[in-house]
This record gives C-alpha cells, sequence and structure tokens, in this order.
C-alpha cells in the first residue's frame, strides 16, 4: 500500500513538472503584457515595474525562479491585484467553488445513484427508459444551454430564486447553480450505476442470495448495491474535472465569485502567476483525487490489487 | 457506459441468423450493419444528422439574408416577422441565416479536429501497441501523464496565447482528444496481435500484410469508429464551450456556441436567439450520441 502510494506521487512530480513548464512558457508567448495600460508607461518605468517582479531578467532565468519558488509552496505575486499573492487569491476565492462542487457531487451522487438503481430493477420497463432518456439529454444538453434557460424560466418568469450573485452563499442563490453542475453529473452517475446493477443482479453470489430466501430489499441494498457502485469510485476523478469545467461556465453565468471566474479574467488580462497558480492548483486536485480514488477502490473491492 | 437500451435483438434471432450465416459466408461489417440498422435509435440519428448536414451545407445559400448581413430596421425582431422565420438579433442580422452558418461552422470544427485527434490517436497507439516493450512503456506513460492535466485550461491558454483563429481551434481541441483514440488502438493492438485468428491465418500461410489488412485493421476499425462518433460531439462541445466564453468563434462568424452565448444575454428581451440555437445544439449532440451507442452495441463483439 505504501509503496503503491508512493510511486504514484512519484509519478505526481513530473506531472505537475509538466504543468507548471507549460503553462509558464505559454502565457509568456501570449502577445500583449500585464503592464499593458490605457496610457503608455514611460520606459523608466516599466523598467523598473519589470525589475520588481523579475522579469528583467532572462525568460530561462525567470522560469528557475519560479520553479523554485513553486517547489517552496510560493505561487509568487500578482501583477494585476497590487499587494495581493497568488495564493492569497486563491484562498479567497476557492471556498465559493468548492461549496459549488461539493454540493453538486453530493446531490449527483445520491440522486443518480437512486435513480440507477430504479432503473435497473425495471431493466426494459417504462420506469427504464425514463430514466435513461433523461440520462441521454442530461449528458447531450450542455451546462451553457440548462443555466440561461433555468434562469430565464425559474428566475425571470416565475421569480422563485435570484438569478445571478452570491449573496454570502445562501441557500436560494445556490440553487440553480448547483443544479447546473449536477444534471450532467446525474446522468452520467445514473448510467454508471444502472450498467453496474444490471451486471451484478445476474452473478452467481445474488442468485445465491434469492435461492437462500433472503427477501429482495436486502438482496439490492445489501448485496448488489455495494458492488455495483465501485465504478463510481473510479468515476471520482473525471467528475472532478467535469465540476471544474462546468463551473467556469456556471461561474460567469450567475456571476459567482469563484475560482473559475478568476481564472478567465485573469488569462485575459495576462495575469501571469495567478494563471499558473491556478493550473497548477486544479492540476493537483485532479492527480490527489485519482489517488484517492484508487487507494478507495482498493479498500472497497478485495479483487483489485495495488501493484 | 454503453445502453443498448432500444435494442431489441432477440436470443432466438441470433440463432437463426447464424444458421443461415453458414449456408452463405457473411462478413465482420454485414453483421454490423444488419444490428445498427434494427436499432431505431441510431436509425433516427442517422436520418436526423443527414437532414443536419444538409441544412449545413446548402441552408446558408438558400436564406433570403446573409448571416452577416445587419439591417438596422429590423433589430429584435420576432419569428415570422418581416420574413424572419426565427427572428432576428440585436443588430436585425437573420437568426436563420446566422444559425445554419454556426451549424456549418460547429459540424466542421467537430470533423476535422477529430480528424486530427484521430490520426494522432491512431499512429501514436499502433506504434506503442506493435512495437511493445520499453517504447510502449514510456509512451502511455506520456498518455498518462497528459491525461491527469487539466485539459481545458490548457485550450483556454492556447486561445489567449495565439488569439482565436479558427485553424487553431481545430488543432488545439484535435490535440487534446487524441489520448483516449490511442489508448483504444493500443490496447486493442495489443490483444489481436497474440489472437488465435491471426496466428492461424499465420499457419495458413498469410504474409505480414494480409494479416494486417484482413484480420488486425477491420478489428481495430470497429473501436475506432465507436470512439470517432463519440469524439465529434464533445469536440462540437468543446468549441461552443470556448465560444461561449468569449475565446472561441470571432463575430461576425458563428458558431452554434457563440448563438447560444449571445442567446443568453439577450433572453429576457428575445428568447428565439437563446431557444433555437440551445435546440438545434442538442438535436445535433443526441443525433451523434445515438449513432455512436448504437455504433457500440452492433460492433463490440461483447454484446453479441
Amino acid at each position: 500500500m505504501f509503496r503503491f502510494i508512493g510511486r504514484r506521487l512519484l509519478v505526481a512530480i513530473p506531472t505537475l513538472f509538466l504543468v507548471v513548464t507549460i503553462a509558464f512558457f505559454m502565457m509568456r508567448a501570449a502577445p500583449g503584457s500585464p503592464f499593458d495600460m490605457d496610457r503608455k508607461l514611460s520606459p523608466e518605468i516599466e523598467k523598473n515595474v519589470l525589475a520588481k517582479y523579475g522579469m528583467n531578467k532572462p525568460v530561462g532565468a525567470q522560469y528557475l525562479d519560479y520553479l523554485a519558488g513553486v517547489a517552496h509552496g510560493d505561487l509568487g505575486p500578482s501583477l494585476k491585484y497590487k499587494d495581493k499573492s497568488v495564493l492569497a487569491i486563491l484562498k479567497e476565492n476557492y471556498p465559493v467553488s468548492l461549496t459549488l462542487g461539493l454540493s453538486a457531487i453530493l446531490i449527483a451522487g445520491v440522486v443518480g445513484v437512486s435513480l440507477g438503481v430504479l432503473a435497473a430493477l425495471r431493466q426494459n420497463g417504462s420506469v427504464d427508459y425514463g430514466v435513461m432518456t433523461v440520462a441521454i439529454l442530461g449528458v447531450c444538453i450542455p451546462t451553457f444551454v440548462t443555466a440561461p434557460l433555468l434562469v430565464l424560466v425559474f428566475a425571470a418568469k416565475l421569480g422563485w430564486v435570484p438569478s445571478a450573485g452570491w449573496n454570502d452563499g445562501a441557500l436560494v442563490n445556490l440553487v440553480l447553480p448547483v443544479t447546473v453542475l449536477a444534471l450532467p453529473q446525474i446522468a452520467i452517475i445514473s448510467r454508471l450505476t444502472r450498467a453496474g446493477m444490471i451486471e451484478v443482479l445476474h452473478s452467481n453470489y445474488v442468485r445465491t442470495a434469492r435461492a437462500k430466501g433472503l427477501p429482495e430489499r436486502r438482496i439490492v441494498m445489501k448485496h448488489a448495491l455495494r458492488a455495483a457502485i465501485l465504478p463510481l469510485v473510479s468515476y471520482l476523478g473525471p467528475a472532478c474535472a467535469g465540476l471544474i469545467t462546468g463551473s467556469l461556465v456556471v461561474e460567469k453565468i450567475f456571476n459567482l465569485p469563484g475560482l473559475g471566474k478568476f481564472f478567465v479574467i485573469s488569462a485575459l488580462q495576462r495575469d501571469y502567476t495567478v494563471v499558473m497558480g491556478m493550473v497548477i492548483f486544479y492540476a493537483a486536485l485532479i492527480v490527489i483525487l485519482n489517488l484517492v480514488a484508487d487507494l478507495l477502490l482498493a479498500v472497497l473491492d478485495p479483487r483489485v490489487r495495488l501493484s | 457506459m454503453s445502453a443498448s437500451f432500444f435494442d431489441r435483438g432477440s436470443g432466438l434471432e441470433g440463432a437463426q441468423s447464424m444458421e443461415r450465416a453458414a449456408l452463405k459466408g457473411r462478413s465482420l461489417w454485414d453483421d454490423a450493419r444488419r444490428r445498427l440498422l434494427r436499432n431505431r435509435a441510431a436509425v433516427a440519428g442517422m436520418v436526423v444528422l443527414a437532414l443536419l448536414v444538409v441544412a449545413a451545407a446548402i441552408g446558408p445559400h438558400l436564406t433570403a439574408y446573409r448571416y452577416d448581413e445587419i439591417n438596422k430596421n429590423d433589430v429584435w425582431m420576432a419569428p415570422l416577422v418581416h420574413g424572419h422565420l426565427i427572428g432576428t438579433d440585436a443588430l436585425g442580422r437573420d437568426l436563420l441565416a446566422r444559425l445554419l452558418m454556426g451549424l456549418r461552422v460547429s459540424l466542421a470544427i467537430g470533423l476535422v479536429a477529430t480528424f486530427v485527434s484521430l490520426v494522432i490517436g491512431v499512429a501514436w497507439g499502433a506504434v506503442a501497441g506493435f512495437v511493445g516493450g520499453r517504447l510502449d512503456e514510456v509512451m502511455m506513460r506520456f498518455v498518462d501523464v497528459l491525461y491527469s492535466l487539466p485539459f481545458i485550461f490548457f485550450v483556454i491558454l492556447l486561445m489567449v496565447t495565439f488569439g482565436s483563429n479558427i485553424l487553431l481551434i481545430f488543432v488545439a481541441i484535435g490535440a487534446v482528444e487524441w489520448l483516449t483514440m490511442s489508448r483504444i488502438v493500443r490496447g486493442q493492438t495489443l490483444t489481436l496481435k497474440h489472437k488465435e485468428f491471426v496466428e492461424a491465418a499465420r499457419a495458413a500461410g498469410l504474409d505480414q500484410g494480409g494479416i494486417i489488412i484482413r484480420h488486425i485493421v477491420p478489428n481495430l476499425l470497429g473501436p475506432v469508429v465507436v470512439y470517432v462518433t463519440l469524439t465529434i460531439p464533445a469536440v462540437i462541445l468543446a468549441e461552443s464551450f470556448l465560444s461561449f466564453l468569449g475565446l472561441g468563434v470571432q463575430a461576425p462568424m458563428a458558431s452554434l456556441g457563440t448563438l447560444i452565448s449571445n442567446g443568453a444575454s439577450d433572453m429576457e428581451l428575445a428568447p428565439w436567439l437563446l431557444i433555437f440555437p440551445s435546440l438545434v445544439m442538442v438535436v445535433t449532440l443526441m443525433s451523434f450520441n445515438f449513432i455512436g451507442d448504437g455504433l457500440r452495441d452492433a460492433i463490440d463483439p461483447k454484446d453479441r
């Protein structure tokens, strides 16, 4: 187990190194600079500003400086927001994204698994077709379509919930963004659960459980479900990536002060350090979640051997 | 995630068709086509997609207005007013013309970027699978590393870095989507290399080239075709996503994503600007997904 974790962490380091490298050189290749203003800076001031951020050195030296900083957990200062470090900006903005993401994945898990189990128990029945149609719609309707449509109906026409804004995370403000984020995940999770459940229900040990006369409810809840939701664990990493992508859209549409909204703005403003910091943050998050998923799977499923 | 829930082929039918097969030889692909045509959702998907492709190809030449034609007197027209079948936008541009053009751009991006990913993925996966050994290890580890990157960020960075032009969108998205393709191709190549029927063909005296053409490629093609049909909608989605963030296709050119994005900002004034493009988008994605699922059920030998 510990050797497995060690090896996976050893793979994670070159991954993150690659992330830092690509992000660094791509941002530097971009035309324009974070110090472009409406009014042109005088050459002396520009020289001083560049010197302050160490940007007067050759690119190679800057890259090494940055790597050394990252290795010490220092992501540098923001180039646009004076007196703020990238870490401070991340700290300030991540609670919004975290709240959205966690609520969405929890709701999607509960709803998706229930729908998937229902569909599997009534395979080829009307419930099954209903759930699977919803699942296909959920995969095919992108978040940037559901979000404005839901706003149009529930905020603009019915006025039940506000159309945008964070409002310190009030529940009414959360309803629409979380729904939009959760819908595609519900679709995928219900499909995965249904497929797993159907397979398990045809397995020998479920037949054994039936043969010894266990009530159907116990068979489903205790024996089948446990094995059927195992594929969901490996879906944790991709789900997180999907939520991050979704949050870019959702935070823009609902005007929420989270990391996703910040990322796009910073990229457009050439705030190099903030953009790189966020890319590193998200990459690390995905790497860690994938590792956790693998470990969890090994704990839950005795057939899986860590090698 | 394969769901064959619209497929109602019965086992009896299968047994009968096998009997007939003994009388008259039937190829892998005949079989697959038969199963595909029995799948109603996939057939519906193909019909709808054919209509969409025709509309995108010739539609922009048939509309009364051009997609970038600004009509100062027709701003915010509701559908069916002044000959604008589905209304106009804030600049008085005809939505139908823009929608057809957007559909054309989105489909083109889907096809070209998928082709890019196909070429890279098949080459990468096949080399890794055939050569094997250390090279295989290095190549696939590289794919593993790329897999764990938050790719949408890199595409965004790329668009910001080099500005949004359509060519770059093709390359950027195609370069992102090849990873899964290479894994599928490598896996297939590895298993096929050691299959009994390849052994048998070799024993029967078929040369290396013949084995590859008659046995490896047809078996490789199946999963690749399935994955291609599922990649196209993913690419269309990715482009629309970029366009929605303002990083994709630039005005006055349109894609489904830019139309939805513009529609979303004006939806209270002119809901048709959001509803029609969204509808076309969803129908397009659904038809691709139905075809992809149908193909998978038809080609994947495990489900037989």
